[in-house]
């Protein structure tokens, strides 16, 4: 049986643990809204950069020499899976949701007898990946340092990504990333980068339409397919940190919650302790008094 | 005539959305004018202004690089950096310049070294523009 010096030294503790769940869940929805207007303000540009490559791939489809960014390597043997996963925890099933979905690809490729590469970018899903997957993992980026994602950041992956691509290190690569739907809803996606899949629906309207290149049609693409690359990475990381925020403000939202009850028990417990003590002692001292 | 249906983007915001009478920006091969029914075209663009013309104002915008599209449905700018002529921070273009010059210093080959060298004549000539 705990005195009731040990009951209530639990209470304090799970208090404390309340006041720092909470401060967190504060923190992160204050960092929520700044992650969301930035993920949201990316999209325009990555879907517009998806649609002038649309047209831009449609209009040259079938060309001998397209660059191999656009059109592959023709093969499907090595797969580079792009996992981007956050560098902190304590936001709920955030990364373990990514992971499983990289994973379960991962499992699936394997089983055609395919090749699997990893490329981590954040500490967490490296962690996870490792366990699995010890000898697959060609890179981890940690962006830990990293306090505002720039676009920057995005390009320094993309140019490492093309690197690997240019040395014949794999034929397609994946994107894993945590789509922002809400803040209770974060959605794990993948997406085939390189070679890019266009939209259908985007690019059809406009097939057919004959551009005019200045300079070249080879020497645009040139450039705008790494680009593309670094865009659709800039928004995957985006997206990430907003649906991190996003995680990590229910989790610790769940925590508080969790908190309280469990102070609610502890106090109940502790008043009943106390009461089945004093109830005790006038017993003892009754039946003492009774005894005389 | 018919308006112009022109998106102007970068990749942290959309800086214009909307119908516009002609656009002028500076493509890599030489500046054009941008009017509604323009023919299908794509060209990558040098540091300048672009310079969106509605409703007989001029709105002048400095781009640090980037992509223009035009498709029957539009124009559209893919800026790498965009920001409104009047909030431009010469400092950070000086930054770009400096920058520049010290790339085409650690340059490995000539062809980089004639594209660096081309984009740092493009600073300059935007840097010297804007001073003006």
């Amino acid at each position: 049986m705990p005195s009731l010096k040990d009951l209530r030294n639990r209470i304090a503790a799970t208090k404390a643990t309340q006041k720092i769940t909470r401060a967190m869940q504060m923190v992160a929805a204050s960092k929520l809204r700044r992650a969301q207007a930035a993920a949201e303000a990316a999209r325009p540009y990555a879907s517009h950069m998806d649609s002038v490559l649309g047209n831009i791939a449609a209009s040259v489809a079938g060309h001998e020499n397209a660059p191999r960014l656009l059109r592959g390597t023709g093969g499907d043997q090595t797969h580079l899976l792009l996992v981007c996963t956050a560098e902190r925890g304590l936001c709920g099933p955030f990364n373990s949701a990514i992971v499983r979905l990289a994973r379960e690809r991962a499992l699936a490729l394997a089983n055609q007898g395919k090749s699997v590469k990893f490329f981590c970018v954040g500490r967490k899903g490296y962690d996870q990946l490792r366990r699995t997957f010890p000898t697959q993992i060609v890179e981890l980026v940690d962006l830990r340092a990293v306090r505002v994602l720039r676009f920057e950041n995005a390009q320094m992956i993309a140019e490492k990504v093309i690197a690997l691509f240019d040395k014949h290190q794999f034929d397609i690569c994946h994107l894993f990333y945590s789509r922002f739907r809400s803040v209770i809803a974060q959605i794990p996606t993948v997406q085939q980068i390189i070679p890019p899949v266009f939209d259908a629906k985007a690019t059809d309207a406009l097939a057919g339409a004959a551009y005019e290149f200045e300079p070249e049609a080879e020497d645009i693409l040139h450039e705008l397919l790494p680009r593309n690359v670094a865009v659709q990475i800039f928004r995957a990381l985006l997206e990430n940190s907003a649906s991190f925020y996003g995680a990590q403000m229910s989790a610790m939202d769940n925590a508080t919650r969790n908190a309280g009850d469990m102070i609610r028990r502890q106090t109940l417990f502790y008043n009943r302790t106390r009461q089945a003590m004093i109830t005790k002692e006038l017993i003892e001292i009754i039946s003492g008094a009774e005894a005389l | 005539m018919a308006a112009l249906h022109f998106e102007f983007v970068s990749p942290e915001t959309v800086l214009f959305s909307g119908e516009v009478d002609q656009v002028d920006l500076p493509g890599s091969e030489g500046d054009m004018g941008i009017l509604p029914g323009h023919a299908p075209m794509v060209t990558s663009l040098r540091p300048g202004i672009v310079t969106i013309i509605r409703e007989g104002r001029r709105e002048p915008v400095v781009v640090i690089g980037g992509f223009a599209e035009m498709s029957p449905s539009g124009l559209t700018i893919l800026a790498d950096r965009a920001v409104a002529r009047d909030d431009f921070d010469m400092a950070t273009l000086a930054n770009d310049i400096k920058d520049t010059e010290e790339d085409i210093a650690d340059a490995k080959d000539d062809a980089q070294r004639d594209k660096l060298t081309r984009h740092l004549e493009q600073l300059m000539t935007l840097q010297a523009a804007l001073a003006a």
